[in-house]
């Protein structure tokens, strides 16, 4: 229980300031980076609390995928705009606002509303992991539908984005 | 209709429901004006009499129809044994009626009968006909005043313009108010209220040329749509209170409590809003007087006898709601008599200083509703409308009275253009003289009956030896006896002016022809004996079966729909007191015109040296009642100047732009006169609202496109601000 | 473990999420602090379904990754197409819906 416990604080702390490190960060190379490590703790959370498969996924998508797309992305626009990335304050002040405002609103009512709910509470043996089974006996009965739906979005996206990003020919 | 399933209203302990072909059929008098305002707007002009035939053809029809539906109503309530004749021996043993239910032998309940009209989700509106003895009685004054009416007219407005037009929206109007009175549920009222606003609109601003009954028209439509909000979330409350848009579910939830007392509390307030903006209550008052710009039958038929009763009538409709929301049984105040009251005093004092003799009846008017509202707020329920019923008949008459008169002088203004026209219009002097009497409140006319009836249901008159009543309304009692002073001294006032010393117009007035004359004189006759339906019991003037005829005729007694009231007891002591202050407040006119006015000259309307000249209060006072208590000036200098803006502007914007093109439409039309089929017309007032509205958005955008940066971060940022404001606030209220 | 604490976490990073939106003129950036959004998005779905004791919660996180992977392909495609056009990425300089 206290090990969880720990190993909850350490990783919250470690990714709260990666996020924060990702949107200050002048290098934006940095930044994916830091990047990385924000969804990795993501996905150990997710271990944590028993959700395998999800965890799992985040790491072969968001890691594997995603982040390297970043990088394609970052590569391909390099330009001499990343080094000064220059934030005024004019930009900064309502943005902070809306932010703190935000949160504010959001942790008053989380703490409003669950103060010391346990995350196990509705498990008279604690903890069950919920298996990679469970996941794709729901996902392809009951969610098969929006499952070929996102299937069709990714396949669109994909074409989507080729179209977008292609040369022109002889451009 | 065909599929029409006739839904025999809940009936509650002994009650029988009534049936009758008429009554069933009741739709058929809404479906007459309906079907001829199309008729007058397609074809009208073709006809030779320019579509006003097939108008009162329309209004005579409903009105025999109305007049056949009342008789089978009342043989019905006869029939049943009347529960009104059992409630005259409780009031000849106990002292009072308590019409609680189960208790009468037996009411009968409304006729209702509806088809479902639309399904949304799992719940069917319906609508259809709700018919009982307050509809029944409302049929038959609407398509009186408005048959009337529609013969005066034919006279009063020949030769105008818009002849055919004018035609074709009193029809309009008779259906949208006929459809209100027999609404089975409250969005048909809604419809109905919305209708008779509009129609309202357009005939005010029927000689829409001159800017003055351009600008009354707007002011009428935007005063009532301040109450029509009222209305509208009102009629949502009780749905969300209730569970039913059916006029008698919504009743009985609230008198058998399954709607929680704050629920009916402000459902009875929003509802009041719209009673205060329809019926010309304090302080939503002032579009009344202005609406006198209409042509004078309009005057008559809406801003006297019909659609200013329509908040009357709402209250009377849903009384469970405002009986148990104010729970006016066993208090001595409330909003509505209060409101009531206030008004009663304020259109009677204002009345005093106009002189334009259609003002000083349209106040009369607003101070006749404010009588009303209050014999509703204090429980008197069938006083009410026993006032709503006669008032409609004499107040008619004077206004038609005074379209007569202003036809003949082609002026409003007493003091300039008018004064001794007694010997030149003899007839008109004669049914004015009626009317004036009535509506003072001296016996043996309708007024005094009705009024006197709201007096004694006031119950606050320990002081005079009564019993009964609601509660002890004193307050609204004392309100009621100045205003009866009043009424009688400007009516005093009025008469002089008009009908009495010299005449100080031009040319020689002429009476005016019998299609004026006879409506008037009928309408006299109606004044005279429509108080003779509801002698109070107990007095022995007459056989005690003549006795609250009205009472147990209109009243529903012993139905699940309709709250428990008590009647109070008459008095002799009252009425005779009522008369004396009544005839205190003329002798007191009389004595000021009559003697002393007409002793400086003939000719003279006012003392040369009267009391404005001599002392300061009075003098403060006459500039107040002038100013109309400030009440335009608060709203228009005040307020509007408050919300000056964007907003302001865009409005101005669009009644200069708008108003301005639909007159030019008017000049280029008199040009190619012969060729333009009329809803062509239309098509072209309403493109030009169409652009109108183009516009408006455009120059909206102007102003909103500074927001505009073309910076999606910009953008997100006001979306996030926004939506953490509004989760906050929803975080807060949940 | 307290729900309370994934919560809280979650709320913590869609904010710094927000403000990464709001802030940075760099388009590739932002597109990072929304992914920063849609994972706080999903700690919260799992929370949720851990504390109900259902895969619902796990299915829509599933769901949520893929949608923001096909969303990361297109803004990424826009941002390039935005680069090759203007040589910058700098949002501030996108405003041609200026009104």
């Amino acid at each position: 229980m206290i090990a969880e416990h720990v190993a909850f604080g350490i990783i919250a702390a470690v990714m709260v300031a990666s996020a924060l490190r990702v949107v200050t960060t002048r290098d934006i190379m940095h930044a994916a980076l830091y990047l990385v490590i924000v969804l990795a703790g993501v996905a150990s959370l997710f271990l944590l609390v028993g959700a395998e498969f999800t965890g799992i996924t985040q790491i072969l998508i968001y890691i594997g995928a995603v982040i390297v797309l970043f990088l394609f992305g970052i590569m391909l626009t390099r330009s001499d705009f990343d080094q000064d990335e220059e934030t005024d304050h004019k930009r900064k002040f309502p943005a902070i606002l809306t932010a703190l405002l935000l949160l504010a609103v959001m942790v008053g009512a989380l703490v409003d509303r669950f103060e010391d709910v346990k995350l196990d509470a509705n498990l008279p043996g604690g903890q069950t992991p919920q298996t990679t089974a469970q996941v794709s006996d729901e996902l392809f009965s009951q969610y098969i539908v929006p499952f070929e739906a996102v299937s069709v979005l990714l396949l669109a996206a994909l074409i989507g984005a080729i179209v977008i990003a292609r040369r022109e020919e002889g451009g | 209709m065909l599929s029409a399933n006739i839904a025999a209203a809940e009936t509650a302990g002994k009650a029988v429901a009534a049936s009758g072909w008429f009554l069933e059929n009741a739709w058929l008098i809404w479906l007459f004006p309906a079907v001829s305002f199309l008729l007058i707007l397609l074809f009208g002009k073709r006809f030779p009499r320019g579509g006003s035939e097939i108008g009162i053809a329309a209004v005579g029809a409903s009105f025999v129809f109305g007049l056949l539906t009342a008789i089978q109503w009342i043989s019905e309530v006869e029939g049943a044994g009347g529960g009104g004749a059992e409630g005259e021996h409780a009031l000849g043993a106990g002292g009072l009626v308590v019409a609680a239910e189960g208790e009468a032998s037996g009411g009968v309940s409304a006729l209702t009968r509806s088809i479902t009209w639309l399904t949304n989700g799992a719940e069917a509106i319906g609508a259809g006909i709700m018919i009982d003895g307050l509809a029944v009685m409302m049929i038959f004054v609407v398509t009186v005043v408005s048959l009337l009416v529609h013969i005066y007219s034919t006279d009063y407005v020949a030769g105008d313009r818009r002849y055919t037009h004018f035609f074709a929206f009193l029809s309009l109007f008779t259906a949208s108010m006929l459809f209100f009175v027999t609404a089975s549920t409250t969005i048909q009222m809604l419809v109905g209220w919305e209708l008779v606003g509009v129609c309202s609109f357009v005939l005010i601003g029927h000689w829409w040329e001159e800017k003055d009954n351009s600008d009354a028209a707007l002011k009428a439509f935007f005063t009532n749509r301040v109450g029509d909000m009222g209305i509208i979330i009102g009629v949502s409350i009780l749905f969300f209170g209730a569970g039913t848009f059916d006029v008698i579910g919504v009743n009985e939830a609230a008198i058998n409590g399954s709607m929680s007392h704050t629920v009916t509390l402000a459902a009875a307030l929003c509802l009041t809003a719209a009673v205060m903006s329809k019926s010309g209550q304090f302080f939503l008052h002032t579009w009344l007087p202005d609406a006198m710009a209409g042509p004078t039958p309009v005057s008559a038929l809406i801003h006297a006898a019909t659609m200013v009763v329509a908040g009357i009538f709402m209250v009377a409709r849903l009384y469970g709601v405002f009986f148990e929301g104010y729970a006016i049984g066993g208090s001595s105040i409330n909003m509505l008599a209060l409101i009531g009251g206030l008004t009663t005093l304020v259109g009677a004092t204002l009345a005093f200083v106009q002189n334009d003799i259609k003002r000083v009846l349209a106040y009369s008017t607003v101070s006749q509703l404010g009588y009303m509202v209050l014999a509703l707020g204090v429980g008197a329920w069938t006083a009410a409308l026993f006032h709503l019923f006669t008032h409609a008949f004499f107040k008619a008459c004077l206004f038609l009275g005074s379209g007569s008169v202003s036809h003949a002088v082609h002026s409003f203004d007493m003091k300039k253009d008018m004064g001794g026209l007694r010997q030149h219009m003899p007839h008109t002097y004669r049914t004015f003289m009626i009317g004036t009497v009535a509506l003072a409140g001296l016996p043996i006319l309708s007024g005094f009956w009705s009024k006197d009836e709201i007096l004694v249901g006031t119950g606050g008159w320990g002081l005079f030896g009564g019993t009964g009543g609601n509660g002890a309304y004193t307050v609204m009692l004392a309100m009621g006896m100045i205003t009866a002073a009043l009424t009688g001294a400007y009516m005093t006032r009025v008469v002089y002016l008009t009908f009495f010393g010299e005449f100080r117009g031009h040319g020689t007035p002429h009476e005016s022809g019998p299609r004026i004359t006879v409506p008037l004189w009928i309408l006299g006759g109606l004044a005279v004996v429509a108080g003779f339906i509801n002698f109070p019991a107990g007095f022995q003037l007459v056989p005690a079966s003549w006795e609250e005829k009205f009472l147990q005729w209109v009243e529903p007694v012993g139905v699940s729909y309709f709250p428990a009231i008590k009647h109070a007891t008459p008095s002799w002591t009252l009425a005779i007191v009522s008369v004396i202050v009544a005839l205190i407040g003329i002798g007191a006119a009389y004595y000021y015109y009559f003697v002393r006015v007409r002793a400086v000259s003939p000719a003279a309307t006012e003392l040369p040296d009267g009391p404005t000249s001599r002392s300061a209060v009075a003098r403060l006072g006459h500039r107040i009642l002038v100013n109309k208590y400030y009440l335009d000036w608060l709203y228009t200098t005040v307020i509007v100047g408050f919300v000056k803006g964007p907003l302001a502007r865009a409005a101005y914007w669009t009644n200069q732009n708008v108003i301005d093109r639909v007159v030019n439409e008017a000049g280029t039309r008199s040009v190619q006169a012969g060729n333009i089929v009329y809803h062509k017309v239309d098509q072209l007032v309403v493109d030009g609202i169409v652009n109108a509205t183009g516009k408006i958005s455009d120059s909206s955008g102007e102003e909103l496109r500074r927001i505009q940066t073309g910076k999606v971060q910009q953008y997100a940022a006001i979306m996030f601000a926004a939506a953490t404001i509004l989760a906050g606030i929803f975080i807060i209220v949940i | 473990m307290l729900l309370n604490e994934m919560l809280l976490l979650g709320a913590v990073l869609f904010c710094i999420g927000v403000y990464g939106v709001l802030a940075r003129r760099n388009g590739v950036l932002v597109l990072m602090s929304i992914e920063l959004i849609l994972n706080a998005v999903n700690i919260n779905l799992i929370a949720f379904g851990a504390f109900h004791d259902t895969v619902m919660g796990q299915i829509f996180a599933l769901f949520v990754i893929t949608v923001a992977a096909a969303e990361v392909g297109i803004g990424l495609a826009i941002v390039l197409l935005l680069y090759r056009n203007r040589r910058s990425i700098d949002l501030d300089q996108v405003d041609l819906m200026k009104g």
